[in-house]
């Protein structure tokens, strides 16, 4: 711990900083009563193109992302960079759909997706059933940026539960005092920090490493040296279909993450979301080279700490900065950890407080009531996390957010396309749920991994040779459960008109879809008692 | 410190003449407005390039030290920008 006394002193003090202005950011941008959760949980839905940016920015490229991607092509190659085709295709993908969520969110005041399945397919039951697939989903996800805290404190020397401890006490309680806006105000210190740290790290390292080709050429000396058969720096015959179905897949699913909605509907208007989908993909260029960071370490000879992938990162930093430097580094990968957490915790517990208090517990409970009960329920979450680390090994907590990514794509049916269409009927869309978690985690639970030695849930990589084709191809799981989702969904869509079972009624209209900021519709419909309105 | 690039009321809000527009528009029945347009098509470009591996997965031809494989999939960011840029600024509302 002696040696990297440095480090710690500038990443305690930068850490710090960054949470007194955690604090401050309740009096940020005329806040003048977050007793509501459209204040408090949404910001007040009236963030720029800015804001957007770095609040979305944050929101998706998380700190586990930074540490985590270039583990995976430290380890495995090619595979690892799925990464830079998921982040360009989510884009142009979503930029039709989200606009029209925003504009149906604003015109009815959804604050979650539950909220809109609600009132489009008129069923509770299935509202339900995508609120807790939100907060299951979510919960690993905070879980996994604890562990990218946990590796930057590990290469410091830290070890011991109790600096997470006191990280997420303090990220708890700005998040209580501040609600959106403390990650909307810290994304721009991250996001600075991590800029400032890849650009040294992508012009300093390959100079001292004698150029990218020779980073290259170390990768591919490595993996050549392995037995494992689907490593290397390029894809081979065997995994391009994983390679491209993970890409699509993860992409489908990321703005199904309550999380992501929140920061797309706190933003201002459907201008504001387009150009924001258009200046995103800047980040997809930071991951991209992010992840070559794997590859240096490889040609630097870094290792890891113990048997822990996720090391490599801050120890490759470690070795080719100076300490103050490599301080400024670890802060950057720890406060980006923190900015996802605020927000996952945030959408978490407005799928509680929306879709379960609210339906089942109060009916009449108020908008302070509401901004109250999210605002603990808040702060469960954020333990609920703290507890997966400390209780399950950190193994256990990337298969749950394996699964969770499996899962969220079971809300694709009725958010996502319920967004286009009203022809699913409410129990084909229950019935598809049912069948695409089943299928999900049964093809899950049978994919194993025989280098490790796990037999169960070691990857996402489902071998198609288990259903009987002639290959050695794998897919991504995600798809094939989605595949049965929305084949059982419009067959029991048909089934339920044909024995004509009653469906739900749907409070939408067309027209509200396309509904944009200055509309009096909205305008009406933002205002909400006790909360004195921006618009 | 960290200036924001903000002013406390966020962006400038469109000009009057601009709001008036919307207005009149909002006062029209809907049936006019509508998500639809032809530039909408471009997207469909970013979305299948990356999923092609075949255009990307070799070593060669390098650029700057980078097999295709990186280079290629990094350039399609760009691609991936180009197109949203082009549609937004094609369809956005606030002209």
């Amino acid at each position: 711990m002696q040696e990297h006394l440095t480090e710690i002193i500038v990443f305690t003090f930068l850490f710090l900083l960054v949470s007194g202005m955690g604090f401050v950011a309740a009096r940020w941008r005329r806040p003048t009563d977050l007793a509501s959760l459209d204040e408090w949980g949404l910001g007040g839905r009236n963030f720029g193109s800015w804001i957007t940016w770095f609040l979305i920015g944050g929101d998706l490229y998380t700190a586990y992302t930074f540490v985590a991607v270039p583990a995976l092509l430290w380890g495995a190659g090619a595979m690892g960079f799925f990464a830079v085709p998921y982040t360009i295709v989510i884009y142009p993908m979503v930029f039709l759909v989200l606009i029209r969520l925003w504009s149906v969110s604003h015109v009815h005041g959804f604050v979650t997706p539950a909220d809109f399945v609600r009132a489009r397919f008129g069923s509770p039951t299935l509202a339900l059933l995508v609120a807790v697939t939100g907060i299951v989903a979510t919960m690993p996800y905070i879980a996994l940026q604890l562990v990218g805290i946990e590796a930057v404190l590990k290469a410091m020397g830290v070890t011991g539960h109790l600096p997470i401890i006191i990280a997420f006490a303090i990220l708890a309680a700005y998040t209580y005092q501040s609600g959106l806006r403390a990650p909307a105000l810290i994304a721009f210190v991250k996001d600075t920090l991590i800029y400032i740290v890849i650009l040294v790290a992508i012009i300093v390292i390959p100079a001292k490493l004698g150029g990218w080709g020779a980073i290259f050429d170390a990768a591919q000396e490595k993996f050549a040296a392995t037995p494992a058969p689907g490593d290397g720096i390029l894809l081979n015959a065997n995994n391009q279909l994983q390679y491209i179905t993970l890409a699509f897949g993860s992409a489908l699913a990321l703005f199904l993450y309550p999380h992501s909605v929140t920061g797309v509907l706190a933003s201002r208007n459907r201008d504001v979301i387009k150009r924001n989908m258009s200046a995103l993909p800047a980040y997809s260029l930071l991951l991209g080279l992010i992840a070559l960071l794997g590859y240096m370490a490889i040609a630097a000879g870094t290792t890891p700490i113990g048997k822990d992938n996720n090391t490599i990162v801050p120890r490759l930093f470690d070795q080719m900065f100076p300490d103050w430097f490599t301080g400024v580094a670890y802060a950057a990968v720890g406060i980006g950890a923190l900015v996802p957490a605020a927000i996952m915790s945030i959408a978490a517990a407005n799928l509680f407080t929306r879709n379960i208090y609210k339906e089942y517990i109060k009916r009449d409970a108020s908008d302070a009531d509401e901004a109250r009960v999210s605002k603990i329920t808040s702060l469960l979450v954020k333990v609920g996390a703290v507890a997966c680390i400390l209780f399950l090994d950190t193994g256990f907590s990337i298969d749950l957010q394996l699964i969770g990514g499996v899962i969220i794509l079971q809300t694709l049916p009725a958010v996502a396309l319920g967004l286009y269409t009203r022809w699913f009927h409410r129990g084909g869309l229950i019935a598809g749920w049912v069948a695409g978690m089943t299928a999900g985690m049964v093809l899950l639970y049978n994919i194993g991994n025989p280098v490790t030695g796990k037999l169960h849930f070691a990857g996402s990589a489902f071998p198609l040779k288990n259903l009987g084709f002639d290959t050695s191809m794998t897919i991504y799981a995600g798809v094939l459960a989605l595949a049965v989702n929305l084949a059982v969904a419009a067959l029991g869509t048909v089934a339920a008109r044909a024995l004509k079972m009653a469906d739900g009624g749907d409070t939408t209209r067309p027209d509200h879809y396309l509904a944009d900021e200055g509309d009096p519709r909205i305008k009406d419909l933002d205002l909400t008692p006790g909360s004195p309105k921006a618009h | 410190m960290i200036t924001l690039p903000v002013n406390p009321n966020g962006p400038a809000p469109p000009g009057p003449a601009l709001s008036q527009t919307w207005e009149t528009v909002l006062t029209v029945p809907n049936g006019d407005r509508s998500d639809r347009s032809p530039w909408n098509w471009l997207l469909v470009v970013p979305i299948v390039l990356p999923l092609l591996p075949f255009l990307f997965n070799s070593d060669e031809p390098r650029l700057f030290g980078f097999p295709l494989f990186y280079w290629l999939q990094l350039a399609f960011i760009a691609v991936g920008v180009a197109c949203t840029t082009v549609v937004y600024q094609m369809t956005k509302r606030g002209r």
